[in-house]
Formats: structure tokens, sequence, C-alpha cells
């Protein structure tokens, strides 16, 4: 029983995955762990090494703010906007989710 | 100036004055040989004898003349600069190292006794000698000798070294070479251990002890195994160093399922910014120069491939969550039926649905329990109802009726729960094209149902004498429920009556009303008022009843087939309806009673219609489905939400009973058209907004 539930949050989760990596606008989609080795990546090597580790202590960064103001509160979501793209950063207990998407041009 | 002169003095006695001093003084001179003296007798001349006898009093001091006066130093205990209270006055004449020792000190007590010790060995061994010469002679004397003897060996119980009885003795043991060996072990194994210490790591740690503590209690408490731990067991496999298991580990883990959704809304937020941006914050501004029209602004629509070509059968606001609602998809088209579905929407995220659930034949309705956010009923076009969780895994059903157990003939086209019975066991209602009103009760693991009305038809005017008379049951279409006196329903059908009904007489309508000409689509009580309600039919009207009339209050022609009418939670006098031509309609009674204020196209496609409408409780958006497979959003304007203006200083009312109080002031016009003539400026104030 346990097992099936299992697969079905497995396919729910890649199709989740997949429909991020195709949406409109979504250059690059990452996924790392906690102690370093990634996921899954859909750049190339060297840009994910480097996106990865800064992103990383960023986000620790932000993370240890919001929760020394108030440890009842965490982080939930992280965005960068920069000139040329958006940075979603979605941290999480054990892994990193990043995802870069263009920016909308009105 | 007393210049002793020499000689010659006495030849100059008798000289001038001056001359006569100095005279004097050296003849005076002439006594004092010693020159100190006479410097004496000077001073005493010059100073007088009276001030030389004064008493100087010289005072004998220990005060030391080098030492300095104002020695200025640092008091840590004040932090100031202090002058020392006393100065050392010590002044050292003369100091010089020896080793003279003072006789009667301790250390020239202990000398003299060690040399003392030395002299009596020495006058031990010259009486030792004497004695052998003497010891014949003097034998009394050895006695005496004694003393002497013992008192020279006491002192001879000292070692002495001689070069007679003294001999040392030493010897080198063999030094064995020293030789280094070393040995390398295997290093330990090191790992680096970092960490940070903060508040919120501390807060954390806290927690988790709390926690297990927790967790020890329940444990000891129940003593039963918690599910879960196959779950984590799962999550603890041994990971290699392979992506892969790397992977599979991901997408095991339910927290990053968590931030991949949070994820994908927010690049849902991103790329549909602006609608969000309108959702928010858009009042259309035009609204002030249209008197009483309003307009609706599209926002999302929501689509899916799987349900592209089924109609959209029902929308259901989910009780709890403001932004979550449910859509049946199934097909109204008697020939084609097929597969159905039902999709859980959440606004947060326009672009895909949250859950789906795929089903066996078409759903007609669903419907949400209010104090159950996930259960979720609905019936099918094969006539058999069901009871799902949607917070389940598996998109099973938890609840399913079957032949055997009194599922319906015909399409059941409303569900509806209704309050937990006397046992506290959930039921709901049913209503079918097989003319049969049922109540579904969940008894554990059961569904068990109860006919509660039979929609009998009445008897045709001819009729034989002869045979039994059949009845045949009429097709219910809709029903709903009053909101206030729950034992209160009414019932469309499709001949196009509307029954009032109770749930405790089940063999007999308690009215009737020939309401449409047509199948009626839906019957809806008004949110406020308990004896209002609306209906909509395929005979392309809207009409407004009261319970206790059989004329209608109002009735509204919409040029084509109406799918739905739903009054808004918001006003007792607001309801909308959806046609088949593809517009929504927006009617405000306290407004305008005759004119929609909003008469709107929203479909794409031409030749879609529309099915369903329904507000969200919350947010002042529509929700309008079609037979396409489409929902699409809709913003209301400010002016579909007007409340009623009131003059300066009174109170704006609120509340049901000033709702109600606004229909029934309206509904009073409506009936007394004889005060409304006589009143047309009041009546104009009224309505104006």
């Amino acid at each position: 029983m346990s097992s099936t539930v299992v697969s079905t949050q497995q396919a729910e989760i890649e199709e989740t995955m997949k429909r991020i990596q195709t949406h409109k606008g979504v250059h690059g989609f990452v996924v790392m762990s906690n102690d370093g080795s990634f996921v899954r990546s859909t750049i190339d090597n060297s840009t994910t090494m480097s996106l990865t580790g800064l992103i990383r202590t960023l986000s620790d960064k932000a993370k240890s703010c919001v929760r020394d103001l108030d440890p009842q509160n965490d982080l939930t979501f992280l965005r960068i906007r920069t000139k040329k793209q958006e940075i979603l950063v979605a941290p999480d207990k054990d892994y990193l989710t990043i995802v870069l998407q263009a920016n909308e041009q009105h | 100036m007393f210049a002793p002169m020499e000689g010659g003095s006495a030849g100059r006695r008798g000289g001038s004055t001056r001359s006569n001093e100095s005279s004097k003084w050296d003849y005076v001179k002439t006594f004092y040989t010693d020159q100190a003296k006479w410097d004496f007798v000077k001073s005493v001349a010059f100073f007088g004898v009276a001030e030389l006898n004064e008493e100087h009093t010289r005072i004998l001091t220990a005060r030391n003349p080098q030492a300095a006066e104002n020695i200025i130093r640092y008091s840590y205990k004040d932090r100031i600069y202090k002058p020392i209270p006393h100065v050392d006055q010590l002044a050292v004449h003369y100091q010089m190292d020896s080793n003279l020792i003072n006789k009667d000190s301790d250390d020239a007590k202990r000398q003299v006794t060690v040399d003392t010790a030395t002299e009596g060995v020495e006058v031990g061994t010259a009486s030792v000698g004497t004695d052998a010469e003497t010891a014949t002679k003097e034998g009394e004397d050895e006695d005496e000798d004694k003393p002497k003897k013992t008192a020279g060996a006491g002192g001879k119980g000292k070692k002495l070294t001689n070069q007679f009885n003294f001999s040392e003795r030493a010897s080198q043991t063999y030094n064995n070479p020293c030789r280094n060996r070393e040995t390398f072990v295997e290093q330990t194994p090191r790992a680096v251990f970092t960490d940070n210490v903060s508040q919120w790591s501390i807060f954390d740690a806290y927690n988790e002890d709390f926690e297990q503590q927790q967790k020890l209690k329940e444990k000891e408490s129940k003593k039963h195994t918690l599910k879960k731990d196959d779950d984590r067991k799962k999550k603890f496999v041994p990971s290699d160093q392979q992506a892969g298991d790397e992977f599979a580990k991901f997408v095991r883990s339910k927290t990053a399922n968590i931030s991949l959704k949070i994820l994908e809304r927010m690049i849902n937020l991103n790329t549909f910014d602006d609608i969000a941006q309108d959702f928010k914050y858009w009042e259309d501004a035009a609204d002030e120069y249209r008197e009483q029209q309003g307009s609706l602004l599209p926002l999302w629509v929501f689509q899916y491939d799987m349900v592209k070509k089924l109609s959209c059968t029902n929308l259901a606001w989910n009780t709890q969550y403001p932004d979550l609602f449910a859509a049946s998809f199934g097909s109204y088209d008697f020939l084609k039926q097929s597969r159905g579905m039902f999709l859980i929407y959440s606004l947060k995220n326009p672009s895909f649905p949250e859950n789906m659930f795929p089903t066996d034949s078409g759903v007609m309705s669903l419907d949400f329990h209010p104090k159950h956010p996930n259960l979720l009923c609905c019936g099918f076009y094969d006539g058999s109802v069901a009871v799902y969780n949607i917070a389940d895994e598996n998109k099973r059903p938890k609840y399913q009726s079957t032949a055997r157990s009194g599922k319906h003939t015909d399409p059941v086209w409303q569900v509806r729960w209704q309050k937990d019975d006397l046992d506290s066991n959930l039921n709901f209602y049913s209503v079918s094209s097989d003319g049969r009103v049922v109540c579904w009760t969940l008894v554990k693991s059961d569904l068990m149902y109860t006919d509660i009305v039979q929609l009998k038809l009445d008897k045709p005017t001819t009729e034989t004498d002869e045979g039994v008379p059949l009845t045949t049951l009429g097709c219910g279409t809709c029903f709903d429920f009053n909101k206030q006196q729950d034992y209160l329903f009414i019932v469309g059908t499709e001949e196009g009556k509307i029954h009032k009904c109770s749930k405790s007489y089940n063999n007999q309508f308690l009215d009737t009303f020939d309401a449409h000409h047509m199948a009626v689509y839906a019957v809806r009580w008004n949110t406020y008022h308990p004896k209002i309600f609306a209906s909509c039919s395929a005979d392309w009207t809207v009409k407004i009843w009261d319970i206790n009339y059989k004329d209608p209050l109002f009735v509204y022609d919409l040029g084509s087939a109406v799918g739905d009418v739903n009054w808004a939670p918001y006003s007792s006098t607001v309801f909308a309806a959806c046609t088949a031509d593809g517009k929504v309609f927006v009617f405000d009674l306290n407004v305008n009673k005759y004119e929609p204020l909003t008469e709107q196209i929203v479909v794409q496609k031409k030749r879609t219609k529309l099915t369903h409408i329904t507000f969200n409780h919350q947010f002042p958006i529509l929700l309008a489905g079609d037979d396409r497979g489409n929902i699409t959003t809709l913003k209301l304007s400010p002016n579909l939400r007007k409340k009623p203006k009131v003059k300066k200083g009174q109170e704006v009312p609120e509340g049901p009973e000033a709702e109600n109080a606004k229909l029934d002031k309206i509904l009073a016009l409506i009936r007394d058209p004889d005060a409304a003539k006589n009143k047309p400026t009041t009546q104009g104030a009224t309505t104006t907004s």
C-alpha cells in the first residue's frame, strides 16, 4: 500500500517538474540537495555549480535572517529579479530548488 | 667693609669719625688672635647682643632632605592622579653585604654547634690515644674516661671519611645503545565538523526534543505502531553515490513536493502577473460614468486537455479555502456518453489543476461538505453517487452506490450535503430524472439510502374508470434546501414544475408551482431572505418567486436557454445568470428591477454554451463553466457590488437583517402598485445609487 502511495507521489512530482520545465519563459531548472550533490539540472554543468554554490549561501543567509527575527517564522520563498531574468528559489528542509524565468515584458 | 688695617693704626686715632670707627675696630682686633672668635665678635657687633640672644629654635626632624616632597602616583582605585600620602624618608648612607653574622642570632648558634661537634671529635681521638698509655695506671679513671669516650663515640656517630676506613666504589652499567623505531598507524578517520549557532537553531533543537518527548508519551499511552514508519523507512534507504538514487530519494520526499508546488505557483504568478494584479486591485474606473451598468473583467481561463470535449456540469467552491474550487465534467448529450472527470483547481495555479479524479461515467454534479472540506459527494450520469476524499492519495471514491444499494436509474442531476443526522452520520441528498429524491447516509463503510420524495405527476384529467391508474414519476432536475429552515426544499422538474417539499412528508408536496414551459435547470433560494427563490429554465426565462405566492414576482427573458442562476453571497438583491449563447447577465433588484446591470459575452469561441455560474464567497469574482471544458473567471466591476447609498449621518445597515429589509422594501413596492404610482419620487430615490 505504501509503495503504491509513494509511486503516485513520485509520478506527481515528476509531472510537476516536467510542467515547470516546459512552462512559458522558464530557462533553467535546478534541484540540489543540502549536502551539495545535485539532483537535476537543465543547464550546463559549470553554470549549475556556480549558481548552486552562490544561491545556497544567499538562501541560508536569508533564512537565518528571517529566523533570527522570529524563530517561529521560516523562509518559504526567495525571488531575485535581475535585468535579464528572474531567479526563483524555494528552500526546503533537505533540498533547494531553483528556477530561472525570463522577465515579463509589458 | 671692615677692612682690617694693620699696623699704623695708632697713628690715626685722633682722625675723622670714619677713621675713628675703623681705628676702634683695629684696636679691638688686636685682642683677638683667633679668626673664628674675631668673626663671632664681628657678628655680635653686626647683629647686636639682643638679637643674638634671641632664641632660634631649631627642630631636629627625621626628614630626609633628599627625598622628594610631592610624588604623584596614579591611583587605580580612584582612577585619578593623586599625591601619595607619605613619602619614604629613609636615607641609606652606607650598605655593604658581608659574611658576618650576629652572635646571638639563630644562624650563629647553629654554626657554633656544628663547630663544637667537630672539635669534640678531635678531642675524642686524642683522648683514646692517651687512654691506651695510662690504662693500667688509671683504672679507675676509665669510668671518667668513659663519658668522654661516649662523648667521643657520640661524636663518631657521624661517619668520617678518612683514608683508612673509607673506600668508594663505583661502576658504570652498560648503557644500551639507543635505537629509534617508528611505526605508522592507520590514521583515524577525520571529519571536520562546523556549525553555526544562532537563536533559531537552538529553538529548533528544543522543538525536536519536545516532539520526541511527546512521541514517547504517546507511545506509552497508546502502544500502537505509527503507520508513518513505513514511509520513513522508505526514505532512509541507504543511498549509493549515484544520481539515480539521489533523484529517487528526492521524489519520495514529501517536503520537496510542497516546495515544488510553491515554485510552480510562483512561476505561474509571474507569467500571469497582470491578471493577478487585476484580480486584486483593478476597479473599473469607467463605472463612474456608467450610471447603472457594470462590467465583467475576464481574468483566468482554466483549461485542461483531457476535458476539452466535455462540458462543465457543475462548479463548487471549497468551504474552507476560498481559492479552491471543484469542477465536474461530463456530457449533456444523451448519445455521446463517455467517461467523466472532476478537477480540483486553485486560483493560485491557473495553468494546471491541483487534483484530477477520472471517473467511469460523466459527473453531473458535486458538492463540498461544509464542515469537512476534503469530502466531496458527486452524482453520475449512470445514476450512481459517490463520496470522495480529495486528500486521499488514490483516486478511488470512499463510498459508491451500486445497483443493489439503491442507485438511481437515471442521471443524478444534483447532490447536496446536509447537516449531520441525529447519530452524527454524514448524509447528503440527490435528485435524479427517475423522479426520486434520495437521502444517502454514510454509516461506517456503507452508503445507505432512503427515499425521501417521489415526484409524482398529477393525474391527467381524463381518466378511465377501469384499470389501475399508474403513478408516473416526473423527472427531477434540480433542488435546493432552504437556508433557514432545513427541512424545506424545492425541486424543479423537467416538466417545468417546481414542487415545494418537506423532508418529513414523503407522500405529497406541500405546494406546486407551474413555473416554466420547459425543463427547470436551476432553483435557488435567496441567500438571506427565507421566502424568495429564483428559477431558470430552458424556456429562456429567469423567474423570481415568493414561496407563498403562486405567481412569480419578476420574470426576465434572456433570449436563450438559461443554464444556471445563482444569488450573490454579499447581497440579497444581486443574482447572475448564464445562457446558452455565451452571455452572462447580472441583475440587482435594488438598482434596476427590470433590466440587467450587465449583459456580456464571455466565451471565446462562438456557439459555446455556458452551463454553470457561481459566485465566490470572499472575492468579487464569478466562475462560468461552458460546454468546451473551459472555466472562465470574471471579476465584478464596482457598480455590480454596490451597497445602497445612505444619507450622511445614518448608519450603514449591515448583515442579513438589512438585506432582508432591503428585499422586503422592493417586494412591497411590487405588490402594492398603487402606492408605487402615488410615490414616484421616492421610488426614484431608492432606485438610483
